[in-house]
């Protein structure tokens, strides 16, 4: 983290979160204020990560309004698909409407090898939870993770070598289209001449668990298997945030470097940065490789949370879903997309059944909020734009373009 | 000059661009020898900026073709030119307004600097010294284009000149041979002007580059230049010292409109 730090210089607004501590006691903002700046980068994050880290020994013991253990998993894993589609939309600025692809992606490729779908063979490879002699591909979830990773960045390249060299509004239709090719391809794909490759509309189903074996399991009490585990919960989320903690690291170290400059300056101005001899088309495909990437693994380990790959999950809606989170929480921002992305997926997996009971309580009369859950993301999204169109948190730069509002991007090539 | 002849940083033989109907440059012959300022002028419409986005890549000539440096680049992607040794500024300031001056000019290392994703992720001791070199490469570019203390500053939030000078260093700073600065005088004054042109012959001095201005004021380029083409209608109407071109007749007409050469 130290260039960044050096980059950014010190300007009145280096250190934006800094002036507002006034209410810290004099004695404990001095030995604030005395800490080396690294430290005190560090801290704030370093506390929530305890934090969460700790949350199901005190979930029990929190108000009603806290989400539960098994729902922050699922926050976590659209938080990080967030966080994945950040680096394509917020970094490289291009927008892509079809992020639910690599969602599917993800999760079909822990499907096909870690199931009983393909009955035809027998392979097990440091799969844990099930019978040695169990049909089908059953590889270890930890390097499905990585299969589907790298699958669903492939799947990202192909998809965006012919996509990419479109600009703008171009591209989001596009990616829309193969946002919806995808769901399709999974609904019908049980019967490519004669093949049954994704179980059509039924899905595939059961999937393996993640787990450490037995033998591990008898060594220091880890669990075997996740799905057979007493805290099964726990478990998944603890990994849930390693991920995340893991995305968040690739995702910040991406940003401060040759290659992030060259993702924001093509946000910039594609031509200036052609002519400063980034190459756009594969600039480009990276970013939505690794943006893929991310989504893919996200997506396999929510297959294996489920332990199920339904073609009802990769509708269009969890493609705009996502893209709300990277916009309510700041474009380009990677802690405010993390914040937008736990809030919103908070409010779709319980935030709004519970807002929803407390206000049918008070009014006496019973109204179903979770059914007008996109106009409630709808209207939360033009809150925003109307009151912190930058997001939640703002990345530092688009808080500078609007508080000068200099942004003089032309909508054509006028160079010529 | 001390240059012999022959030795031609760039040659461009019979280059054409037609829009439709629109022929923008026909067949034009430009050479530019190593070492030398040439300036390229013509009244607004004359087909520079066309003939220049064809030199960077930015537009495929119709037909034609362009060498430089021994390579032919004709039709090469903009970035494969700006590697082999050509930087360029724009005649409509295109910096990166959401980044700092010295992000500016770090993007303009980009083909430079070797730096992959998994370097990015671990930055390793490869990659951080490599940064720390470009960033420390890039403060001095930014002092020699006169922006020493504004390097952590955003690029909109520059005045007008320096951000000029910004465009010069990130072009600096993609390591050319050849600089191609496009009307860079647009909207100075006369004093900042005459700054400027004395940067630009300081950049051949120290620097031993090779610089091609794009003007359509003549005058500002009269003191510097080594040799002078003029466009007019995407035609070369004249070429030569910058007293020759001054005298010729079609030039003259070009400038101030025919029945000029009579009274003059």
């Amino acid at each position: 983290m130290k260039l960044p730090t050096r980059m950014r210089g010190k300007g009145p607004d280096a250190h934006p979160g800094e002036d507002t501590r006034g209410w810290l006691p004099p004695q404990v903002r001095a030995a604030w204020e005395r800490l080396p700046e690294p430290v005190r980068r560090l801290v704030l994050p370093l506390a929530l990560v305890v934090l969460a880290f700790f949350y199901p020994k005190y979930a029990e013991s929190l108000p009603g309004a806290f989400p539960g253990v098994g729902t922050l998993v699922i926050m976590i894993v659209f938080t990080m698909m967030a966080v994945g589609l950040n680096i394509v939309v917020g970094y490289a600025g291009l927008l892509d409407l079809g992020y639910v692809a690599f969602y599917a992606a993800g999760a079909y490729t822990a499907a096909w090898f870690a199931s009983l779908q393909f009955e035809q063979v027998t392979f097990h490879f440091g799969s844990v939870g099930i019978s040695q002699e169990a049909v089908g591909i059953h590889i270890s979830i930890w390097l499905i993770l990585l299969i589907a990773g790298a699958f669903t960045a492939i799947a990202g390249i192909l998809i965006g070598l012919p996509t990419l060299r479109l600009r703008g509004d171009y591209l989001a239709i596009v990616t829309l289209g193969f946002g919806e090719i995808i769901p399709q391809f999974v609904r019908n794909g049980d019967n490519i001449f004669g093949f049954d490759l994704t179980h059509g509309t039924f899905g595939i189903s059961p999937i393996d668990s993640p787990g450490f074996g037995t033998t591990l399991e008898d060594a220091i009490g880890v669990p075997a298997s996740f799905q057979q585990s007493f805290d099964r919960a726990q478990w998944f989320y603890w990994t849930a945030l390693g991920l995340l903690l893991l995305t968040v690291f690739c995702s910040v170290r991406l940003r401060d470097s040759r290659l992030g400059r060259a993702w924001i300056a093509i946000r910039e101005d594609e031509t200036a940065a052609a002519a400063m001899g980034i190459p756009l088309m594969r600039t480009k495909t990276w970013a939505y490789a690794i943006g893929a990437f991310f989504g893919g693994i996200a997506g396999a380990y929510y297959a294996t949370f489920k332990s199920g790959a339904f073609p009802s999950d990769f509708f269009f809606n969890v493609s705009i879903f996502l893209l709300c989170m990277v916009i309510l929480g700041g474009m380009g921002s990677v802690w405010g997309v993390v914040v937008g992305g736990l809030f919103l997926a908070y409010l779709d997996q319980e935030g709004l059944a519970k807002i929803g009971n407390s206000f049918s309580d008070l009014i006496g009369k019973q109204i179903d909020v979770p059914k007008y859950n996109f106009g409630v993301y709808g209207l939360i999204i033009v809150l925003m734009m109307l009151f912190r169109p930058t997001g939640l948190i703002p990345e530092r730069r688009r808080k500078k373009e609007l508080a000068e509002g200099v942004h003089d991007e032309s909508l054509y090539d006028v160079s010529g | 000059m001390a240059n012999e002849p022959k030795d031609l940083l760039l040659d461009a033989g019979r280059v054409r661009k037609e829009f439709g109907g629109l022929v923008a440059t026909d067949d034009v012959d430009f050479t530019i020898p190593r070492g030398s300022i040439v300036s390229l002028i013509g009244p607004n419409g004359a087909g520079k900026t066309t003939f220049f986005n064809m030199l960077t890549g930015v537009y495929r000539p119709t037909a034609g073709s362009i060498v430089f440096d021994g390579i032919d680049i004709t039709g090469k992607p903009p970035h494969a030119i700006t590697k082999l040794g050509i930087g360029r500024t724009f005649q409509n300031i295109r910096l990166f307004a959401q980044m700092t001056a010295l992000e500016n000019v770090l993007v303009g290392m980009h083909a430079r600097l070797h730096s992959g994703i998994l370097g990015a992720i671990v930055r390793g001791p490869g990659t951080r010294r490599e940064e720390r070199e470009a960033t420390e490469k890039a403060r001095e570019l930014l002092r020699y284009s006169g922006l020493k203390s504004r390097h952590g500053e955003y690029a909109s939030s520059l005045p007008y000149g320096d951000q000029r000078r910004l465009e010069v260093a990130r072009a600096l700073a993609t390591g050319p041979k050849l600089i191609l600065l496009d009307e860079p005088t647009a909207g100075m004054n006369p004093q900042e002007t005459a700054n400027f042109i004395d940067f630009v012959a300081k950049l051949r001095d120290d620097r031993g580059l090779t610089v091609l201005l794009i003007e359509h004021d003549m005058k500002v380029v009269m003191g510097v230049s080594d040799r002078v083409t003029v466009l007019e209608y995407g035609e070369k109407i004249a070429e030569g010292t910058p007293q020759e071109v001054q005298r010729d007749d079609r030039v003259i007409e070009a400038y101030l409109g025919k029945g000029a050469t009579e009274h003059a």
